[in-house]
């Protein structure tokens, strides 16, 4: 009834404000949870509703990667803290918040063992051809069984995790049940890890015979896979990505492989998504996933619960549960 | 000459070509120790081509597709061992050897670690989508139709291991790394294993999100996969066989796909290969695999040193090496 709803607007407008950010074609669907205790602000609902708003807006939750620019940040005077829901931040200018002191979080660990199972299972299927096997049983090639190629055994590979964070270990203590040896490149040396340490991934390279790329992008990670750490991989080398797509240097891995200078590529993130080498659509030594590493039906409870953890701390005056370290 | 000198030596015949002589190579199987008498270069007919060999053949190398049946050892009263490359003993009468004293060695735990890597890769396959992503995207359609639906996590999965032998422990191994909830049914529960035991399989699949097959084929594990049993697993159920197609009914399974009574099926064997039915293919929620769980060409290394050994051994009258005992 009409008093009932204004009764709830008017408790609505009293709850701190939460401003949604989002693309047009973003949505999400905790919407009502996040009312009962926010009073939420979409400026593409509500565009006129911008200059009221404006100086109360403390805390943003962003939407998937819909860009946070230094214009938006600057449209925010009071703007506090940046509550995002995806693995990655390179969408959110990180150099502007840590000017204007504001916080990020990011989905923490929600989508880690989704990501790293994931990545698991691009590498078994680049080195076992399971991909390549049911489009050859699909396209009826089977009953001319003998001239398939075999693939190639996981165990007892040596696994170079590119960047050993959340993601990186959950993939590192899943490979270690299937026998493969584990190495790593991160940032800095982990000193609780087992695993021996390369500071250069050219060195990391030259030691794996898999590389899987599991770092954040930044401008220091831009190619970090590039044409010698592919080189010192070695023809028999695979690179699995579930990082970004330019922690790659995609031009030279579509060369490589044209080539066979390397053995294969497992990859979920390209440089220019949605679109993907041509020349790697005829490839069997390649597996192709569109960016879904975490997508999964229990992923979208997990982000709701960090995204609800981390606004509620924020209000709180509590230590955010995964805030981004934006050094 | 090589010639005369072979001519000493004692025989082991094979039957057919066995696809390992193809894929990796006849030389790997090469031995001073004995040679390889094959009926398959021999234009007489089989039962022609024993009656003339019969007394000098003391050994038979037994590959899938050509069964050692008891009128086969009744031609050949000298064999003493029967050698497989195959991890599978259904093509054996195993109590016609038994009646007769004739050993048999199979391929022990030669392929274990990759048949399991395969189950474990068919199931993340068919829990992630990854084989149908990577179709979609092949298809141009990530850029006309955008994002692939989600698929579901494994962690957190209860997975049902059907046969807990050499094969089924080591993907119960690797799937305890994903954070999946383990438990079996076995002919006896087993000493060693600390997962909770069904004693039947109908039992096991009502309390499982998931059912790997791992047992072998024998008159008791034919159709062991039922209806009822496909029913107990679940519309949101999956399944993966990488034991032999027809411990599933075949026919049964496709109807419960065709009608989502279970949620997927990953599938390296089937009743009639390579006959594979129609309607699976049209299916996304299914992977096919030619039967190539052991096709790595390491496996196939360590199978040869392991053929070559046992026979070696038999004819140095020293212990076998993987002597097949009666459970």
């Amino acid at each position: 009834m009409a008093n009932q709803s204004e009764e709830q607007n008017q408790e609505q407008q009293q709850r701190p404000i939460v401003m949604v950010h989002r693309l047009p074609t973003f949505s999400f669907s905790f919407a009502n949870r996040l009312k009962t205790h926010y009073h939420l602000f979409d400026p593409l609902d509500s565009p006129d509703l911008i200059d009221l708003h404006r100086d109360s807006v403390r805390a943003i939750f962003c939407v998937g990667p819909s860009p946070v620019t230094s214009e938006l940040i600057a449209r925010y005077p009071c703007l506090e803290i940046i509550v995002g829901s995806s693995a990655g931040v390179d969408h959110i200018d990180l150099r502007e918040c840590r000017r204007r002191g504001i916080a990020v979080t990011n989905a923490g660990n929600a989508f880690s063992e989704a990501a790293a199972e994931y990545a698991v299972g691009l590498l078994i299927d680049a080195l076992r051809r399971v991909s390549a096997g049911d489009r050859f049983v699909r396209a009826g090639l089977w009953p001319k069984a003998g001239e398939y190629p075999l693939g190639f055994k996981l165990g007892g590979k040596r696994v170079g995790i590119v960047g050993l964070g959340s993601i990186g270990s959950e993939v590192a203590n899943r490979l270690a049940a299937f026998g493969c040896s584990i190495a790593y490149n991160s940032r800095k040396k982990k000193p609780s890890v087992p695993y021996p340490y390369y500071a250069k991934v050219c060195d990391l390279a030259v030691n794996s015979d898999v590389l899987v790329v599991c770092c954040a992008l930044a401008d220091e990670t831009h190619h970090i896979i590039n044409k010698d750490v592919m080189t010192a991989l070695g023809k028999e080398g695979v690179i699995i990505n579930v990082g970004r797509g330019k922690l790659v240097d995609e031009k030279e891995l579509v060369q490589f492989l044209v080539r066979g200078e390397i053995g294969g590529a497992g990859l979920d993130v390209f440089e220019n998504e949605p679109y993907v080498p041509k020349e790697l659509f005829t490839m069997d030594n390649v597996v192709l996933s569109p960016h879904r590493a975490v997508l999964t039906q229990e992923s979208f409870e997990a982000i709701q619960e960090v995204v609800v953890a981390n606004l509620e701390a924020f209000f709180a005056n509590k230590p955010l549960v995964s805030p981004v370290q934006n050094e | 000459m090589a010639t005369d000198e072979s001519q000493n030596l004692p025989k082991v015949i094979v039957f057919i070509k066995p696809p390992v002589f193809t894929l990796l190579g006849e030389h790997y199987f090469h031995s001073p120790i004995f040679q390889f008498l094959k009926a398959y270069e021999s234009p007489l007919p089989l039962h022609q081509f024993l009656t003339t060999h019969a007394h000098s053949i003391q050994a038979i190398l037994s590959s899938g597709g050509a069964p050692v049946t008891a009128d086969i050892l009744d031609k050949l009263p000298s064999v003493r061992l029967v050698v497989t490359t195959s991890a599978g003993l259904n093509q054996i009468d195993l109590p016609a050897c038994r009646l007769r004293g004739v050993a048999v060695a199979n391929a022990a735990d030669v392929y274990s670690a990759d048949v399991a890597d395969l189950a474990v890769g068919l199931l993340i396959d068919v829990l992630r989508k990854i084989s149908c992503a990577d179709r979609y995207v092949r298809q141009g359609l990530w850029v006309t139709k955008g994002d692939y639906p989600l698929g579901y996590k494994l962690g957190g999965k209860r997975v049902g291991i059907v046969g807990l032998g050499s094969i089924g422990f080591e993907v119960a191994k690797r799937l305890e790394a994903f954070g999946c909830h383990i438990s079996y049914n076995s002919r006896k529960k087993k000493p060693y294993a600390s997962y909770p035991f069904y004693s039947n399989v109908h039992e096991l699949a009502a309390n499982s999100d998931a059912l790997v097959i791992c047992c072998a084929l024998t008159d008791q594990t034919r159709h062991m996969i039922n209806k009822e049993v496909l029913l107990a697993l679940g519309k949101e159920g999956v399944i993966v066989n990488i034991g032999r197609g027809a411990i599933i009914d075949e026919k049964e399974m496709v109807q419960c796909l065709v009608q989502e009574e279970i949620r997927g099926a990953g599938l390296d064997v089937f009743e009639n290969e390579p006959d594979v039915p129609q309607e699976l293919f049209a299916m996304d929620n299914v992977v096919l695999s030619p039967h190539r769980a052991v096709f790595t060409p390491e496996s196939f290394k360590d199978l040869a040193e392991l053929v070559v050994g046992n026979l070696e051994a038999f004819f140095l009258n020293k212990p076998l090496l993987s002597l097949f005992g009666d459970e």
